[in-house]
């Protein structure tokens, strides 16, 4: 199977199921077929050389923070009330407005590939795990630091959120 | 000797579904002899046929959906936990010539990945069965999965730094001199322990506690499709089995006898330990597990990575 053709079936899998996420109306089933498109985003990612990038859009996106959206919307357990409120606003007037903006970026990024050197073709060279490290620790570690900065805050408000309210130590 | 690719798939496939089915049967034969009882021994010399008689009850039991479930999602929960265990099996190096792509070089991140996708079958079985019971065994699956998944990787990353790389096939080469259970003990002891987390097994069996559940997540399930999640259980504790041999105890590694048989003599002894353990501990409470979790094996596992990353410095001369 030729990579082109692949990045090309990947991607299509992708906005299939991304579509599917934006049409169904059950949260549950919208969540799943998020997770289809991530997977495809990282069969795409491991398709153009990019093994570690794919391993860690499933790890990370797929496994953890979709997991968790989906225990999420377990505890709030919508019910057949909400769904029906779903399926109404799916409606044409409701969608036609975003559709043709859609379509209109759509446009100007076929224009844009199609006009580019975006168009790389077969010659893809892999980027394993350590030539990741040593970028991200050589020329990108500002970035990598800002970064944990960020998480750090993250995990001190979240410590501070779930502390135990009114408990005597 | 280059054996060609698609008999080593089905022989490797065919293997694990050997190794799942046989190890109910011995696990049973063994809790009996833990417990001073015969345990299953009628069906075939020593009860061996016993596996065959299971699944001949399961196939033939009516396949049922009850009709207040979500019908794709429940017929989706037991295929999605089954296919995440057996991808796993491929990045194992059985031998140094046996394996299906144990030479990748995110290999031990691929193993993650599909744990990270394990657990979307217990969750959405739970989910998808439209009960009370199933849905609470749902929700203790995925904090608990999510929370130990954390353990087990940064216990892993002692591992990956002293051999420098993601293959298996690294891995075991790097232990060639020095099983790295000795030098990573304590990563080694946290990953057993988030291993057993891991496959909800006793005595971590919370998400199916069945004195307080029914049968958790699976309470709704019949027929092979609760077959698929058994046989789902049981490859999984070969799995984890299968990864401590080659990341702590030098995979095919061992003197005289040929190197699959030291493959199969590390990951059936380690088996045995797990139904050992599921014999020997009572189950804990459910804030228990989540707060040893959190507050023993995080803080142990990192303690493990900056020593590590310390003597291997120290000895780099840096």
């Amino acid at each position: 199977m030729s990579v082109d053709f692949s990045v090309g079936l990947y991607g299509l899998i992708a906005i299939a199921a991304t579509a599917m996420v934006i049409t169904r109306a059950r949260p549950v089933h919208a969540l799943l077929y998020m997770v289809v498109a991530l997977l495809a985003l990282a069969c795409l990612f491991d398709s153009l050389g990019a093994p570690f990038a794919a391993m860690l859009d499933v790890i990370v996106y797929a496994g953890a923070i979709m997991v968790l959206f989906v225990f999420v919307v377990m505890m709030i357990n919508l019910g057949q009330p909400d769904e029906t409120r779903e399926r109404s606003w799916i409606t044409p007037s409701n969608w036609f407005g975003p559709s043709v903006l859609a379509a209109l970026l759509l446009t100007t990024l076929i224009f844009a590939l199609g006009h580019g050197d975006a168009a790389t073709g077969p010659n893809i060279t892999e980027v394993g795990p350590t030539a990741v490290g040593m970028s991200l620790f050589g020329p990108y570690m500002l970035t990598v630091e800002l970064a944990s900065f960020l998480l750090l805050a993250g995990l001190v408000s979240a410590f501070h959120i779930g502390r135990a309210l009114g408990e005597k130590r | 000797m280059i054996v060609p690719m698609p008999i080593i798939i089905v022989v490797t496939f065919a293997a694990v579904m050997g190794v799942a089915a046989v190890s109910t049967m011995v696990e049973r034969r063994l809790l009996g002899f833990f417990q001073d009882r015969p345990g299953p021994n009628r069906v075939g010399p020593f009860g061996m046929f016993q596996v065959v008689a299971d699944a001949v009850k399961m196939l033939f039991k009516q396949d049922w959906v009850p009709p207040f479930a979500d019908k794709p999602v429940f017929l989706l929960a037991p295929i999605v936990g089954f296919m995440a265990v057996l991808l796993e099996f491929g990045v194992i190096p059985i031998t140094p010539h046996w394996s299906i792509a144990g030479d990748l070089n995110v290999g031990l991140l691929f193993v993650f990945a599909m744990m990270g996708l394990a657990v979307y079958s217990v969750v959405l079985a739970g989910w998808s069965s439209n009960n009370k019971f199933a849905l609470l065994g749902g929700m203790r699956a995925a904090a608990q999965m999510i929370s130990y998944e954390v353990f087990m990787g940064l216990s892993l990353l002692g591992v990956v730094m002293t051999a420098g790389s993601f293959s298996l096939h690294d891995i075991v080469l790097a232990q060639s001199r020095c099983w790295f259970v000795i030098p990573q003990f304590l990563g080694c002891i946290v990953f057993l322990i988030a291993g057993i987390a891991e496959t909800h097994r006793l005595p971590f069996d919370l998400p199916e506690g069945e004195n307080e559940l029914g049968a958790g997540f699976h309470t709704e399930y019949s027929g092979m499709k609760f077959g698929m999640f058994f046989l789902a259980e049981y490859a999984g504790v070969a799995m984890i089995s299968a990864l401590i041999t080659t990341l702590y105890l030098g995979g095919w590694g061992g003197p005289i006898l040929p190197p699959f048989l030291w493959f199969a003599i590390k990951v059936v002894f380690l088996i045995c330990f797990f139904i050992l353990l599921r014999a020997a501990l009572p189950r804990p409470r459910y804030d228990q597990l989540m707060s040893f979790g959190w507050k023993i094996l995080l803080p142990v596992s990192l303690i493990n990575i900056v020593l590590t990353g310390a003597i291997l410095l120290w000895q780099a001369g840096a």
